[in-house]
């Protein structure tokens, strides 16, 4: 196991790769925007020095020879009115290209992260699915994301760049004035340990407002939500009163953060424009004390100085901010890896393309369990030949849609052998195993699109003749032609809501347009009125067989016309035979046999 | 038109009257304004102070071109450090009341806006989503009152320091103040177009970002389907197909808002540049003893113009800023003002409110004690009036009577239910409680005396006791526990390690649905109600609880007017009077007996029932 760091500099080194280079180059404009920036003070220095011409502008002699050959004054001033502008373009210039190359390499690292998060998800084994909440993944996978993304687009950079500014200016100041430039910096240390302090002590209130704010959104949402019960009670006055507290205590908390605002900007404000009174006291007193001898402190180095002090001082009370924002991105990365170190499904066997799945199907001794080598499903064995129709019944956690989904192996068998016409499905590779293989869930999920791409979504080839075919096969094309756009009509969260009942049927015909050899329903028609499953069974009867078909189900109606029926009981197979054969025995399945025989006294079934 | 569709109030212009509205709210803080307008002047002030400072230092101490001199310098220093000083408690108390404006603007807002939701009638809350209701109440008011407090402050300092130093730069060299003032123009119109222009890209990314987080709720969602249908690929190429859209608008948005600080900082160095050009000039020829066109200027000047030059692209730039962001926000102005504006339906008249008091204010010694005699009388009602749902509709329930309805969804069973609850009116005709119109008297003495439990129980995040108290907050902890005794609640909830004290989570979720409606039947009887209301639940649960709740609705129901929307064969069977509805009408009344003997929908329904009963028993 990798530690955790090492496991988040991966994440965040793989996402960037490709687009590292873009990050370098941003570091190297980062500098020669300073650069840059501090030319546009040097420039306006000089120019100062230059007026009072007696003083001695600190540049080197041939430079300094250059500039003063052009001996118009007026010249001069253009040659430094332009240099200033220029110099204010490439800073600007440098600064835009810099946040372009760091939004391109941070978006493009995001999108990465968010690539590769989709797919792990999707690549996880089905289990997975079951036991995690929704909103959590989606949650991590937005806003964890979008936090490593700030980082890395806000605060990298401010931290080159602050390091930066620093070191230029110290260098440049200690190369005029040593003992001015300490003077000029004296307030940093000051300033950067109250920012890291300050950030630091903030952050636990600023996690209270949130709660705060939680609690109060909360509050809205139930009773929004529970409306009715509000008003069945009378008890809006009392909803009001409870809302008055938490809006209250938002409030309260919210003061108290920007309170604490107020003292730190206002106090860093303080110190920063003393720093610059401070800066200025000392650079007049070392010009006068140095005024005409060779080393003079001149005016344009004291606006120099004043001007480096304005543009280090500011910055800096950003500090603590940006190791605040460190330690939020090492847990967005931390929660983003918990993701991703879930385990991908990985093939069993020898994952063979090429097999025939049209022949019969057999269980073998297979066990089946979460906790226990065998709790779901205890040693079934049987054997289902091609064109069969296989009913199964079985009570509330008998194992039966866990049957049916080990063929998909959907989950992993715990020991025996399933195989469809003689290979073992451990050795047949996942996608060809789930093509042959046709799931209708209990629970379908329809895609937030049109009608026709959901039923068309294993083959998009598909005519829309062959889509009425299969729709009405499962007895929803009327349905779908009610609606005002037919089969163009979107579903799901964006669409239109289908009840449980349509949402079943269109499953079916995206089902049965895969037009696979073996065909499972899942207790699929337990929403759909007595009237449809009756249609839907007769289709199906037309496909009879074609195939394998799988039925789960307690409706007698249904079970009764399978060529073979299994009967599950907390995991074992308890009873397997033709109708006319379990009405001969004893068992469940006479007994839901006889229940559902009550309103049709002396009817034939079927 | 439904409400959640959120409209593009791209491009729209800014409506200064819901502005006025909502900058009132800002306007109740009398003191905190005065305040923050005074610290941002002196603020201001000192500010436009600085240069000068500047310019005294180099003119007094540094003298160029004589002899420089320290006479003074601790002096001065002491003033600035003072100034300092005194500036950065004005700075801080801006922050603090702007922030106090803040949370007051916010807080009072939604006040209101809750106060008003509570008295909407039901027709608003069946086409408005909890969701669009809870973004007006959170974001778009904490973003409005954010925007209107702090702009405040721009705009206060911007102007103030804008006009301040204008003035002091007159004072120094008017002709150079007005070269100067020639970039403010260019530089309002490039900030203003170019921060328009950033916040309409960054809506475009943040709609992909909607689209993202969309993305991820289906592909999570839909994950176990998508491995039915081996769909992994497909779905992983369609998903890189959104976040290269979501890119490519992120890079956009930011690409242009890194465009912005360039341009306006070199749209200043023309300003800045043009003042040392000249002003450089100047002071060369005031110490050669001459003068170019703007007369003697010396170098403190030439430093206190440069500073002011490049100091005034912060304020110009906050300006146009809070216009742009008023233009983005005024949707979510129009949204916030649409709420506050939305009427009720369903209110109580004058005099009603005069004798009964209003739902926020109750007169309860007004009230008359009800004795639940119920009576609708040529009912019509619908919501769209070509679909009746009920015409002509009537029936009597008398006090203590037990009336179950059957019938499929859609027949009128709701409808009945929230007329006789007062959720919504009769079209026309009346309902009478004990002999006298409903309307005749308020909305909270009906509902007051009114048990109603859902399909789905609703509960509250907080404890098991506070959810059974919200049926009479002023009961005791005896009472409490007396009633979740009487529906046998008692027994699940001291199997709890905290008893009553267990937290239920938010909207009951760490309860089992049989759970949450056996605390919400003991709600109902701590609350005694005359009439109840059971909209029973379809959903089957396990054989042991279902007899509990049974008996729960046996002892609910005993010795009140009851209205049963009825699916438990139990519940019906035991009904005083059963009524089949049938589109909007009564198809078939009477007794269980007598219905069964009738032959009709309702024998059918009870075979029916009484068959998957007996098939869920034996497959448990």
């Amino acid at each position: 196991m990798k530690k955790r760091s090492d496991q988040n500099r991966a994440l965040v080194m793989d996402a960037l790769r490709g687009s590292k280079w873009r990050l370098l180059l941003a570091a190297v404009e980062v500098i020669l925007a300073i650069l840059a920036l501090y030319c546009t003070s040097y420039v306006t220095s000089y120019a100062l020095d230059y007026v009072l011409l007696g003083e001695d502008p600190s540049l080197p002699d041939w430079l300094f020879s250059f500039l003063t050959a052009h001996s118009d004054v007026t010249k001069t001033f253009w040659f430094c009115a332009l240099m200033l502008i220029l110099f204010t373009v490439l800073n600007g210039w440098f600064t835009f290209v810099r946040r372009r190359n760091v939004s391109l390499a941070s978006e493009q690292m995001a999108k990465k992260m968010r690539d590769v998060l989709y797919r792990h998800l999707n690549a996880v084994p089905y289990d997975y699915h079951k036991h995690i909440s929704t909103g959590d993944l989606v949650q991590r996978c937005t806003s964890d994301v979008d936090t490593v993304r700030r980082f890395i687009s806000n605060q990298l950079m401010e931290i080159v760049r602050i390091i930066v500014m620093f070191v230029t200016a110290l260098v440049m100041m200690l190369l005029i004035h040593p003992q001015m430039a300490l003077i000029s910096m004296v307030t940093l240390p000051i300033l950067s340990v109250l920012s890291f302090l300050y950030f630091r002590f903030v952050r636990k209130y600023f996690t209270e407002a949130d709660e705060a704010e939680g609690a109060l959104s909360t509050a809205i949402q139930e009773n929004l939500t529970g409306v009715r019960v509000v008003r069945a009670f009378g008890q809006q006055r009392a909803e009001y009163d409870k809302f008055t507290k938490l809006n209250a205590d938002f409030r309260k908390k919210n003061l108290f953060l920007n309170r604490l605002m107020a003292y730190y900007w206002s106090g860093s404000d303080a110190i920063g424009y003393l720093q610059i009174a401070l800066t200025l006291v000392f650079g007049v007193l070392f010009y006068a004390r140095t005024h005409g001898t060779p080393d003079a402190f001149t005016l344009g180095n004291i606006y120099l100085f004043v001007s480096l002090t304005n543009r280090l001082t500011w910055p800096v009370r950003q500090l603590g901010r940006i190791l605040a924002d460190l330690g939020k991105a090492t847990v967005s990365l931390n929660r983003l890896n918990e993701i991703l170190n879930a385990a991908a499904e990985q093939e069993p066997g020898k994952a063979l393309k090429d097999v025939n799945t049209e022949g019969d199907i057999t269980f073998e001794h297979v066990c089946f369990g979460y906790d226990a080598p065998n709790d779901v499903l205890d040693d079934i064995s049987f054997t289902v030949h091609a064109g069969q129709t296989v009913a199964i019944l079985g009570s509330t956690g008998s194992g039966k849609s866990s049957l049916v989904q080990l063929m998909q192996r959907l989950y992993p068998t715990t020991s025996g052998t399933i195989s469809i016409g003689g290979t073992p499905i451990n050795d047949i590779d996942h996608e060809t195993l789930r093509r042959n293989i046709a799931i209708v869930l209990q629970e379908p999920f329809l895609y937030s699109r049109t009608i026709r791409e959901n039923i068309k979504l294993v083959r998009p080839e598909a005519t829309d003749e062959e889509m009425y075919a299969v729709a009405k096969e499962a007895a929803v094309h009327d349905v779908i032609m009610q609606f005002a756009d037919g089969y163009d009509t979107v579903v799901g969260e964006r669409g239109v809501t289908l009840s449980g009942g349509q949402q079943q049927r269109v499953a079916i015909a995206r089902a049965l347009m895969q037009d696979a050899p073996i065909l499972i329903f899942d207790d699929s028609m337990s929403a759909v009125d007595t009237e449809t499953d009756a249609k839907i069974r007769e289709s199906l009867r037309a496909r009879r067989g074609k195939g394998i078909l799988f039925l789960i189900s307690h409706r007698i109606t249904t079970l009764c016309e399978a060529d073979v029926i299994l009967v599950l009981e907390h995991g074992k197979l308890v009873q397997m035979g033709t109708h006319a054969q379990l009405m001969q025995q004893d068992g469940l399945y006479r007994r839901i046999a006889e229940i559902q025989d009550v309103p049709q006294k002396g009817g034939e079934v079927a | 038109m439904s409400m959640d569709n959120e409209q593009d109030f791209q491009g729209q212009k800014v409506d200064l009257k819901l502005w006025k509205r909502l900058f009132g709210y800002a306007l109740r803080n009398k003191k905190q304004l005065t305040l923050i307008i005074l610290s941002l002047v002196f603020v201001a002030v000192i500010d436009a102070l600085y240069p000068f400072l500047t310019r005294y230092a180099i003119d007094t101490f540094v003298n160029p071109g004589g002899t420089p001199t320290t006479d003074g310098i601790w002096l001065f220093g002491a003033i600035y450090a003072v100034l300092v000083i005194a500036q950065s408690f004005a700075t801080m108390t801006f922050i603090k009341r702007s922030g106090e404006i803040e949370m007051a603007m916010s807080y009072d807002i939604r006040q209101e806006a809750f106060w008003h939701l509570q008295n909407l009638s039901f027709s608003f809350y069946d086409k408005t989503s909890v969701g669009y209701l809870m973004a007006r109440m959170v974001s778009d008011i904490g973003r409005i009152s954010e925007l209107i407090s702090w702009s405040m402050v721009d705009i206060f300092w911007s102007s103030f320091y804008i006009l301040f130093s204008v003035v002091m730069m007159f004072v120094f060299n008017w002709k150079l103040t007005l070269i100067v003032l020639a970039v403010i123009p260019p530089l309002a119109v490039v900030s203003y177009v170019l921060q328009k222009a950033i916040l309409k890209y960054q809506r475009a990314a943040r709609k992909q970002n909607s689209r993202i987080t969309g993305a991820f709720n289906e592909g999570i969602m839909g994950a176990m389907t998508t491995k039915t249908l081996v769909r992994e690929e497909a779905n992983a190429a369609e998903f890189e197909a959104i976040s290269t859209d979501m890119k490519k608008a992120s890079v956009k948005a930011q690409v242009l808002s890194a465009v912005f600080f360039p341009l306006i900082i070199s749209l200043s160095a023309i300003a800045t540049a043009a003042a040392l050009l000249l002003g450089g000039a100047g002071v060369n020829a005031t110490l050669l003893g001459t003068t170019t066109f703007l007369g003697a200027i010396t170098a403190g000047t030439l430093v206190s113009f440069i500073t002011y030059a490049s100091g005034l692209f912060d304020p110009i730039q906050n300006l146009a800023g809070i216009f742009a962001e008023m233009q983005s926000a005024q949707a979510s102005a129009e949204r916030v003002i649409g709420l506050l504006d939305t009427k009720s339906d369903i209110s109580d008249t004058p005099e009603v409110t005069e004798r009964y008091g209003t739902t926020m204010d109750p007169k309860r010694e007004n009230w008359e004690p009800l004795a639940g005699d119920i009576e609708f009388r040529h009912v019509d009602f619908y919501y769209k009036e070509s679909e009746p749902l009920l015409s002509d509709f009537n029936l009597h329930i008398h006090p203590g009577e037990t009336v179950a309805l059957v019938g499929e969804t859609g027949a009128g069973k709701s409808t009945i239910v929230n007329l006789t609850c007062r959720f919504y009116e009769p079209v026309s005709g009346s309902i009478l409680i004990d002999g006298r119109d409903y309307r005749e008297r308020s909305e909270l003495w009906l509902q007051s005396n009114l048990g109603y439990v859902l399909q789905q129980p609703h509960l509250f995040s907080g404890t098991i006791r506070d959810n059974i108290r919200f049926g009479r907050p002023d009961a005791s902890d005896e009472e409490v526990a007396a009633a979740a005794r009487m529906v046998h609640a008692d027994e699940f909830i001291l199997r709890q390690t905290k008893g009553y004290d267990t937290e239920v989570g938010e909207g009951g979720a760490r309860l089992s649905t049989g759970q949450k409606q056996l605390i919400s039947f003991a709600r109902v009887i701590l609350a005694n109600p005359q009439i109840f209301v059971l909209d029973e639940a379809t959903s089957s649960i396990d054989t042991e609880t279902e007899q509990i709740i049974q008996s729960a609705i046996t002892t609910v129901l005993e010795g009140r007017t009851s209205i049963v929307v009825a699916h438990r064969l139990s519940t019906i069977r035991n009904a005083d009077r059963i009524l089949v509805i049938r589109n909007g009408s009564i198809a078939e009344a009477g007794t269980h007996d007598d219905l069964l003997a009738l032959g009709g929908y309702y024998h059918d329904l009870y075979v029916h029932q009484f068959r998957e009963d007996a098939l869920a028993q034996a497959l448990e």
